[in-house]
Order: structure tokens, then sequence, then C-alpha cells
């Protein structure tokens, strides 16, 4: 057999499967900037982690978020009602942390909320996540989220 | 054979480069409202403000040190590392070293511990619902919490996260023992007690 006649045939072997496995993964600077390597655009993941409610109440709407964080079994990392932001953590065999930040639309009427993700050491970008937290987020507001152009 | 293992781990532990998020996690479950119930108690308090220093005082008395808060939301994050060696854990680990030398014994040495404190005006049991239809046909259903005065709801939760003694993370999880919820809030009864009545 190949692996036992050659250790150095192995090695190559083994060097080629992880570079193709590799390949995948990416540089530093895609990684600082979170350039997306599949080719997607930052108007793509904004759409798909932004909602608005109708409330013009931006207290009411952090607590909301933070109870909905709470519910799914995060713990709050920080929380500021000045800058609109809180960061919160699940352990549950895996890491997830979550920033969520609320400010209010340019009419003031509405209160526009976006959610990131990180999930272990990857950041989130598939659509369904987020769909989950706006859903648990709408119960808890008893408000419709509204999707933002 | 063991070069065909090696390889497959290592397989498997570069593919999980890209590893997906459990459809789960941001759902929510059927034990979501058990342990929001389990997490959380009322009381019947003059102030928020005062809830939060009755709370904080818990946390103290628990040796958690202070890394966040916000007043205005009424969050309060604190923290603490502990020992979390446990005498069945050594058994172990001492019977693996025996058998396989000392490289393959592992046991949890230290951790960490997370509590995250939020407050909130309490609401009442029955929400107002309100269902009416406007002029163009569309039917609204509102059914609104109403808030109560003097009365407060605290939500506790905690997490951890355990190291073994190679410094290697072993494990990351939410507590979630009844026993320590309810023994939390008594404490808390008892700390909001002391301060109505200015005693230290």
């Amino acid at each position: 057999m190949l692996i036992k006649e050659n250790p150095l045939r192995l090695a190559i072997f083994g060097a080629i499967c992880s570079m193709l496995l590799l390949s995948g993964c990416q540089t530093m600077k895609e990684r600082v900037l979170d350039s997306s390597a599949d080719g997607q655009t930052s108007v793509q993941l904004r759409s798909m982690q932004t909602r608005s409610f109708d409330t013009s109440d931006k207290a009411k709407t952090m607590r909301t978020v933070i109870a909905t964080l709470q519910d799914l079994g995060f713990v709050v990392d920080k929380a500021d009602l000045d800058l609109g932001s809180v960061s919160a953590t699940k352990l549950s065999g895996y890491a997830l942390r979550m920033t969520v930040s609320v400010r209010p639309s340019e009419s003031g009427k509405s209160m526009i909320v976006r959610a990131n993700a990180q999930y272990n050491n990857a950041p989130v970008t598939e659509p369904k996540p987020y769909q989950d937290f706006f859903v648990s987020l709408q119960k808890s507001l008893f408000l419709t989220a509204n999707n933002v152009d | 054979m063991k070069k065909i293992i090696a390889c497959v781990a290592i397989i498997g532990l570069l593919a999980g480069c890209a590893q997906p998020i459990p459809p789960e996690a941001l759902q929510f479950q059927p034990d979501t409202l058990a342990n929001r119930q389990l997490q959380s108690r009322k009381y019947d308090i003059k102030s928020e403000k005062e809830l939060l220093s009755a709370s904080n005082n818990v946390l103290q008395d628990m040796g958690f040190n202070l890394d966040e808060s916000n007043m205005q939301l009424g969050v309060i994050v604190a923290s603490k590392s502990r020992d979390a060696t446990e005498a069945g854990q050594i058994a172990g680990a001492m019977f693996m070293a025996f058998m396989f030398g000392a490289n393959a014994a592992s046991y949890d040495k230290t951790q960490k511990i997370r509590a995250s404190l939020v407050t909130k005006p309490a609401s009442t049991n029955n929400p107002i619902e309100v269902d009416i239809k406007t002029k163009s046909g569309k039917q609204i259903k509102f059914d609104q919490q109403v808030e109560m005065p003097n009365s407060y709801v605290v939500r506790v939760t905690f997490q951890r996260l355990v190291w073994n003694q190679k410094g290697i993370m072993t494990k990351i999880e939410g507590i979630n023992e009844p026993e320590i919820y309810q023994e939390f809030f008594d404490k808390l009864s008892k700390s909001i007690f002391l301060q109505a009545q200015n005693v230290n």
C-alpha cells in the first residue's frame, strides 16, 4: 500500500490534502476586514442583519432586545443606552457572540435594529440565524419586524 | 493504521474550518419559558435603582467582580475565577495516567463564572388586548403589556468556562441548576430587606 511503503509520499499526500482543505480559508487581510470570500456584499449582509420596528421608544426596544437575548440563553457582556448597543454571549458547547445595535430612523417613528453574530471564530453570514433572531425579538416586542431597504 | 487514523483526525479538524451554526441557537425552545421563570423573580420595591444596588451587594457577597453596568438599562455584568477540581475527575485522571501515561490525564483545574443580572419594570398578568379593524379593512391586534408601579423583575443568568490543568478549555456552558437560582434569589430577598432597614 502507498502509505506503508513510503513515508515521504504520505507526507506529500497529506500536504496536498490540507492545501485543498485550507484553500477555503482566508488571508489575514480578508479576516481583518471580513471582505467576504463568497462574493457577499455588505449591502446584502446589512439587509439580512437589519429590521425596523414601529416604535419610538429606544430604551424599551433595548430592554426587549436584552430580554430576548436572555430568553435565548445569552449572558449579557455589555450594554450602553446612549450608543444603543448590546453585546451578549451564549455558551452551550459552542460560543455564539452577538452585538445588537438600536438606533432611531430618520423620521424618528421607528427603531432600526441591527444584529451581527459570530459563531466560535467565524462570522455568521447565512440569513437563517438572523431571521430566527428577529422572529424571537418580534415575539417579545409585540411588533412586526419590517425589512429595511 | 495509526497514521491513517491521525490523517482522518486532521482532515476532520481542518474541515471544521467552516462549522455551521446549530439551527436551534437563535430560536425559542419549549423550555424557554420554564428557564425564564427559573431565572426571574419579582420584587416589590420603590425604585429600580434600589433593586440594582441590592443585587450588586449580593453579587459582591458571592465574590463576583463587576465587569460592566448600565443603570439606565438595568444591567449588571460580573464574573469571578474559581477552582474547578472535582474529586471524581482527579481519580479518573490518575487512572488514565496510570494506564496511558501522564499525557493522557486531564482534569478540570480553573473556571470563570459569569453572571449577568437584568432588571425591568414588572408588567401586569393581563395585557390590554384590543382587536380593531382600520378603515382600509386591515385587522390589527394589540396586546400590550402594562407596567406595574413599584414592582420590578430581576433576571439573572450564569454561565461558566472551564480549563483543564494544561490550560486547554474543556467546557463552555450555561448554568441551569434550579437550586443555584433559588438560593441566589433568597439572598437577594434578604439583601433588599436589610437595605430597606438600613442595616449592613
